[in-house]
């Protein structure tokens, strides 16, 4: 029972509770930097860092930290965290953090980040809000992944910067730039409400069976 | 099982919370000056790097460098230029030998400033090689300014005199004029003006050809606090 809880806890985020596709949370970063896979995984994984740093402090002091001054205290462990992703990223690879430019010290501002600190991981035990903060983060990550993995592979005909098609094919370069973005994003979003939709139907075909067969 | 703590509605006192806050800072703080002073290094060596990199690319031939700036009328070799002050990189060959100046330029360009190195040889008056080193161009069209092999390859052999001139692709006729990139029209003519204008302002500055500063061994890491 317990470890069922925590595995559900840990893969809510990456499909059913899905920041993206499902909760339309931190859309600012999933349309500015998608525009490569590359990007993508920087953004990504320089998030993932930053929530489950901070949902595993914020967890850890969810007692000491009086409710009146929280949200001040989630910022200011949330910002340390991005500070650290900002150097670290432009120590390590300095032409990423070129292209992500101001989108980094922006993290501070993902609501999806403070929305898991104050909806999970000050109400939690540290390992279910580190676990819950993984799955988020992992699902954002996947997210942005295949907003970016689509429009490389439409606007630039590459993925991870390696050629896929030979040189007659034309780039979509509308994908590459913002509306592109929005394009991808709406045809995503389409495709996890028709999802749900069917899903509801199904369940509900399935109720109406069980109450005229009973 | 501590979810009364959470709901405790006594409110704490106003010393608790400045307490929190404060700890919480001055832990942060810490946490921020640390990871400032042990990526510095590392990203100092990165820039330093990537300048010799983009003189050695823009000045062919060229082994060695050091930065120039106009002190009193003439051009003097510093180890660290002040904050701000213009400066051009002196490259020179494995003998010591002046091959020619890079020097750094900036200006508008479609989205955003275009910052960019160009080699200059005063010898022949020619500008021997441009390197974009930042630019927001738009991706898949004005980005060309640095992608276009064949447009960034007409920066090898091209005259200044009297000014560099951006002409419709296939029309270039003379060596101080430069084929633009179809679809990025704007973007190739920021990139010569970019150049004329940096070029008016030194050409000035610049010691006859011949009486360069010699090459004194000093290794330039770019402008002081530079950041």
């Amino acid at each position: 029972m317990k470890k069922n809880e925590s595995y559900e806890d840990l893969i809510k985020g990456i499909w059913r509770d899905n920041p993206v596709f499902v909760q339309v949370l931190g859309m600012c970063p999933m349309l500015a930097v998608t525009n490569s896979a590359i990007n993508a995984v920087a953004m990504g994984g320089a998030t993932f860092f930053v929530l489950v740093g901070s949902s595993f402090l914020v967890s850890s002091f969810r007692n000491w930290i009086p409710k009146q001054v929280r949200i001040s205290c989630f910022i200011i462990i949330i910002a340390t965290f991005v500070t650290i992703a900002d150097y670290t990223l432009l120590a390590l690879v300095p032409k990423v953090h070129k292209e992500l430019g101001a989108f980094i010290p922006l993290i501070v501002a993902n609501c999806l980040i403070l929305g898991r600190q104050e909806a999970f991981a000050s109400r939690h035990p540290t390992r279910l809000a580190v676990l819950d903060a993984i799955g988020m983060a992992g699902g954002f990550m996947l997210a942005l992944l295949s907003l970016g993995a689509v429009r490389e592979i439409l606007g630039d005909g590459a993925l991870f910067g390696i050629k896929l098609f030979s040189e007659n094919f034309d780039p979509w370069i509308i994908m590459i730039l913002p509306p592109g973005g929005f394009l991808t994003l709406g045809v995503i979003l389409l495709f996890f409400n028709w999802i749900k939709f069917k899903k509801d139907e199904f369940l509900e075909d399935v109720a109406e069976a069980e109450r005229s067969g009973s | 099982m501590t979810a009364g703590a959470n709901k405790d509605t006594t409110a704490p006192s106003s010393l608790r919370l400045v307490l929190t806050l404060a700890i919480a800072g001055l832990v942060s703080g810490i946490a921020i000056i640390g990871i400032y002073e042990s990526t510095l290094p590392t990203i100092t060596a990165n820039k330093a790097r990537e300048l010799r990199e983009a003189v050695f690319k823009v000045l062919p031939g060229v082994s060695q460098m050091q930065a120039l700036v106009h002190r009193e009328g003439a051009l003097v070799v510093v180890e660290k230029p002040a904050k701000d002050e213009p400066v051009v990189y002196g490259g020179y060959d494995e003998g010591g030998e002046f091959v020619g100046y890079a020097m750094p330029a900036a200006g508008p360009g479609f989205q955003d400033t275009i910052a960019l190195l160009y080699g200059y040889t005063p010898d022949k008056k020619l500008v021997v090689g441009m390197e974009v080193l930042e630019s927001r161009e738009t991706p898949g069209l004005g980005d060309k300014i640095y992608k276009d092999a064949s447009f960034v390859g007409g920066f090898s052999a091209l005259s200044v005199e009297p000014e560099i001139l951006a002409v419709k692709k296939g029309t270039k006729s003379a060596p101080n004029e430069i084929d633009a990139i179809t679809g990025a029209t704007i973007s190739s003519k920021a990139v010569v003006r970019i150049i004329n204008e940096a070029h008016s302002a030194w050409f000035e500055r610049l010691p006859a050809s011949g009486a360069e500063p010699e090459f004194v061994g000093v290794e330039s890491v770019g402008n002081e606090a530079d950041e």
